[in-house]
């Protein structure tokens, strides 16, 4: 399959191994990765954040970019719930016939990166190879924007090497929330303090989550606090091969 | 009298709603009720629930046969005959039959505020039971009482017959529909309240004790 | 038009509010205690019925139609309850209901009245305009009392005092009831109400309520508890007066067989509630001959007009939304500065207000969906959220605010590839000062309330379209 990434503005500049992981994954399970470089970012920070008249053209270029993609791959599942649960909105704003079109018919082609492994592409034992004691934080658009229910887990637990331990209270914000994370910064760090004590009681090594979003902002907190707990996201789990590590 | 507040807000929502309305009837089919409305338990499961859900909420609950109402109410009646208070006291047009031959009971009719305030209980018929929520309806007809007798004593006696038992909230909706504009007031159990430390505490205002009686035929 | 919602305009913000109950370790002990209980017990019973998704939708669709007739039921409410014995008045403001209940009390030549919960008259401050007339109110709802006695203000719109361990009771009842020796485990502190009340149902001759559901139909109310203070207040005195936002009708008796089955189940996790009383009017020889219905506006109908935002009204104060609410978890309620709280407060308050007070409320939210998931009449609560935040911003676009400045900057980069590879170069270079070792302990300006309590690992020095560009010749 010919697969579009969208790589996410703060993964792309952040976070580029998760992208490299995607791309080593899926050329490795025999698809066809393109990365279209005129995109940017889906307009969310703008659009959670009131600014949504700056949101619009960020989702215009979007549908525009990806219109003719097979299959859309987005490493971000609060980027993803953005498209979904907005685009038709906002499209249908603008009154532009052609663009709601656009929408609608480029929806059931985006794809979380879990969700196309999963739903997509059929797949949960990618063969990869990860020797850590692990464990999964449910980002809250993974779990109530997009219902993945367990398929990252699902994921996971065919990983060889892995142990999978479950986090307590796994339904519960991080404290993150975007621009929530410095505008109400005490009651973030407060949630932060919460989530980190659930993660550090599992003892595991390793925090995966599909949203790097939660991540640095868990990573963040372990790391001031010298926990050594490392974040990975889901994908350089999934591209770590038995040969990769030995090497 | 012109109310200048009721026209204010009436014009204010109509403005408000005004461009709304038609789209959203065009665009929205009629409610949707396809919520459980009719029941799935035989008979003696419901009845069984029915007690099964009401002692949960710390009611005490008998069965008793149409025969055995005295006696049973007479064992419960006679829990507490301390001489020196209030004794119980009966709901207007409460059969007389179903009670004790004992003239320590107090007719509705007869008893003051003071009187419910003092007495050991009160006995009750009801207009329906819900199992699925452990729920005694009264429409405060006659047996039942008027609103204020099942409320001040302190332990209310309600005898409920099997066939007003129903399964669903729905169902007892239906059979209310003709009492829609009586008072109606559900039971579910003794007074409670957990507004400390979220712990149930049962008793507060309303009785304490809550006795069901439910009779089968 | 004098619009009041509890103390919201002179409250300050919830960040700032938010300091202080962040450091309370007994408050924040209490509220997880309490929201942890109600959450467990709502999760039990809301998923051992298979319906339930079905009732919420059948409750959304109510009162989504109720609302877009909102005028006509209101009418038909009013015909109905005045056909049976029922007065009932129209109050546009909160200084009007306050007015109109504080003159109908002084009919009475009452000097004390007593109150069943309702948290629509914290909204209009009633109790304070009561006192002024020099008209005692005695809050009966337990948790209702706790916060009238402790001078206090409600954290919470099903449990008011749900920041309140049992000693602190204990102290507030010592001292109110002139208690010494008083127990302080929950049995005793609420025996300790049941004595105190008592006395007071039976003497008090005029009651003040609220109403969970009028029902336009019949004319009839419906008000749900648990302690039967309700039941006392309904039918004890001689005159009843209750005070109820437009938003509070709904079309037929009906209905109820679904809002009875997700209200108790939603606000305290049982399958009901001790007490639901439906009443219609006056009932001769039953219960108070005088009764009197406030249908108060006070901001509810300009919501109406917004297609996104009018689902804030479907609310029926369940408080569920609150007890799942992560950020509500961590301050309790006072931080909202509001009667109400929670999610549901940070939508309606600011609404009600036209967004003339209470901006930081939209904010006060991690948009992480839980309040949505739970609500019984699913408001989208986080869009909503999201609206206002846009609401907020077009009224502070002039300002020049450098966060808005800023969000602009960004949109103009991300508008073009070539603005977005230069930024991706200049942050690359620019973040160096402040990198130690492969993290960024501290930031300046807006960005240290992040660093305040994190770290944040250094931009790598390859962007992912970099490597893609490198790596792939072919790349466009």
């Amino acid at each position: 399959m010919r697969i579009s990434l969208f790589i996410t503005c703060y993964n792309d500049l952040l976070f580029p191994e998760t992208g490299k992981s995607i791309v080593r994954l899926l050329e490795r399970l025999g698809h066809t990765v393109e990365f279209p470089l005129e995109q940017t970012c889906c307009g969310q920070m703008h659009y959670n954040t009131g600014y949504q008249d700056e949101a619009l053209p960020l989702m215009e270029r979007f549908v525009q970019i990806f219109r003719d993609s097979e299959a859309v791959c987005i490493p971000s599942s609060s980027c993803v719930a953005m498209i979904r649960d907005h685009y038709p909105k906002m499209a249908a704003s603008t009154g532009d016939q052609v663009l709601i079109r656009a929408v609608h018919e480029l929806l059931p082609r985006v794809f979380e990166f879990s969700e196309l492994l999963v739903n997509k592409l059929g797949l949960e034992d990618v063969g990869a190879y990860y020797p850590h004691r692990v464990t999964y934080h449910a980002s809250c658009h993974s779990l109530r924007g997009l219902h993945l229910g367990d398929i990252p887990l699902r994921l996971l637990r065919k990983v060889r090497g892995l142990d999978l331990v479950e986090l307590a209270n796994i339904d519960r914000c991080c404290g993150f929330g975007g621009t929530f994370a410095v505008k109400n910064s005490d009651v973030s760090a407060a949630m932060l303090a919460e989530k980190m004590r659930d993660v550090e009681n599992t003892g595991a090594e390793v925090c995966a989550a599909v949203d790097n979003s939660c991540l640095m902002h868990i990573q963040g907190g372990l790391h001031r606090q010298r926990t050594g707990i490392r974040t990975v996201h889901l994908a350089e789990i999934l591209a770590s091969t038995e040969e990769a590590v030995s090497a | 009298m012109p109310d200048n507040s009721r026209d204010a807000i009436l014009t204010s929502i109509r403005s408000a709603i005004k461009g709304s309305q038609h789209s959203y009837d065009s665009q929205h089919p009629p409610i949707d009720r396809s919520y459980q409305r009719a029941g799935s338990l035989d008979r003696q499961k419901c009845l069984d629930l029915f007690a099964e859900r009401l002692r949960e909420y710390d009611a005490d609950v008998v069965f008793t046969d149409s025969a055995n109402i005295q006696n049973a109410l007479s064992k419960i009646v006679g829990v507490d005959p301390s001489p020196a208070i209030v004794p119980w006291v009966v709901a207007e047009g409460l059969p007389s039959s179903w009670l004790p031959s004992s003239d320590s009971l107090l007719w509705e009719s007869k008893a003051t505020v003071d009187d419910l305030n003092q007495c050991s209980g009160v006995v009750t018929t009801c207009t329906a039971g819900i199992a699925l929520t452990g729920t005694i309806v009264m429409q405060h007809g006659p047996g039942e009482g008027k609103r204020q007798t099942s409320l001040l004593p302190d332990r209310h006696l309600c005898i409920v017959q099997s066939s007003q038992v129903v399964e669903t909230v729905p169902q007892a909706f239906s059979i209310l529909a003709p009492a829609a504009t009586r008072p109606l007031t559900f039971i579910s159990g003794p007074s409670a309240t957990a507004d400390i430390e979220m712990t149930r505490i049962r008793g507060v205002h309303g009785p304490r004790y809550l006795h069901v009686i439910i009779v089968t035929t | 038009m004098t619009i009041r919602v509890g103390e919201s305009a002179s409250a300050p913000s919830f960040q700032k509010a938010a300091l202080p109950l962040l450091d309370d370790s007994q408050l924040r002990k209490n509220v997880r205690h309490a929201t942890e209980v109600i959450q467990r017990k709502r999760a039990i019973v809301s998923e051992e019925i298979p319906d339930w998704q079905a009732l919420r939708s059948a409750a959304s669709q109510i009162k989504q139609r109720t609302l877009l007739r909102l005028d006509e039921y209101l009418l038909q409410f009013e015909a109905a309850c005045t056909a049976a014995g029922g007065h009932v008045h129209w109050a546009s403001d909160a200084e009007e209901a306050n007015r109109i209940i504080t003159n109908l009390v002084r009919r009475q030549n009452a000097n004390e009245v007593l109150k069943i919960k309702t948290m629509t008259s914290d909204e209009t401050g009633l109790n304070h305009a009561l006192e002024q007339a020099g008209i005692r109110p005695y809050e009966t709802d337990l948790a209702e009392l706790i916060v009238q006695l402790g001078k206090d203000r409600p954290s919470h719109i099903v449990v008011p005092a749900l920041h309140k361990n049992r000693s602190q009771v204990r102290e507030i009842f010592r001292e109110q009831m002139n208690l010494p020796d008083l127990g302080d485990s929950p049995q005793d502190l609420t025996d300790a109400a049941r004595r105190y009340l008592r006395e007071r149902f039976l003497r008090v001759k005029t009651a003040i309520g609220g109403a969970n559901f009028l029902i336009a139909e019949t004319g009839g109310v419906c008000i749900v508890e648990s302690e039967g203070n309700g039941r006392m207040c309904l039918t004890m005195p001689d005159t009843l007066i209750l005070l109820a936002g437009i938003e509070k009708v709904i079309p037929t008796f009906q209905d109820l067989e679904v809002f009875l089955q997700l209200l108790p189940r939603s606000a305290t996790g049982e399958r009901m509630n001790p007490y639901n009383s439906i009443w219609t009017g006056v009932h001769p020889g039953d219960g108070p001959q005088n009764f009197h219905i406030v249908l108060l506006d006070n901001g509810r109908s300009p919501i109406l007009a917004d297609d996104e935002a009018r689902q804030t009204l479907q609310c029926i104060r369940c408080g569920a939304c609150l007890n799942t609410c992560p950020v509500y978890r961590q301050t309790g309620g006072h931080a909202y500065g509001s009667t109400y709280a929670g999610p549901i407060g940070a939508i309606l308050t600011p609404q009600l207000q036209n967004l003339q007070h209470s901006q930081s409320l939209p904010y006060a939210s991690s948009l992480c969906g839980a309040c949505y998931e739970v609500c019984p009449v699913k408001i989208n609560i986080p869009e909503v959220l999201i609206h206002l935040r846009g609401r907020v911003t077009r009224e502070q676009q002039s300002s020049l605010k450098p966060e808005a400045v800023g969000m602009k900057v960004v949109a103009s980069v991300f508008r073009n590839r070539r603005r977005l590879e230069t930024a991706h170069r200049l942050a690359q270079i620019g973040q160096r000062p402040f990198v130690s070792r492969g993290w960024i302990s501290k930031l300046p300006g807006e960005l240290s309330a992040w660093t305040s309590v994190r770290d944040i690992r250094a931009i790598p020095g390859q962007s992912f379209r970099q490597w893609w560009k490198e790596t792939h010749r072919d790349a466009r």
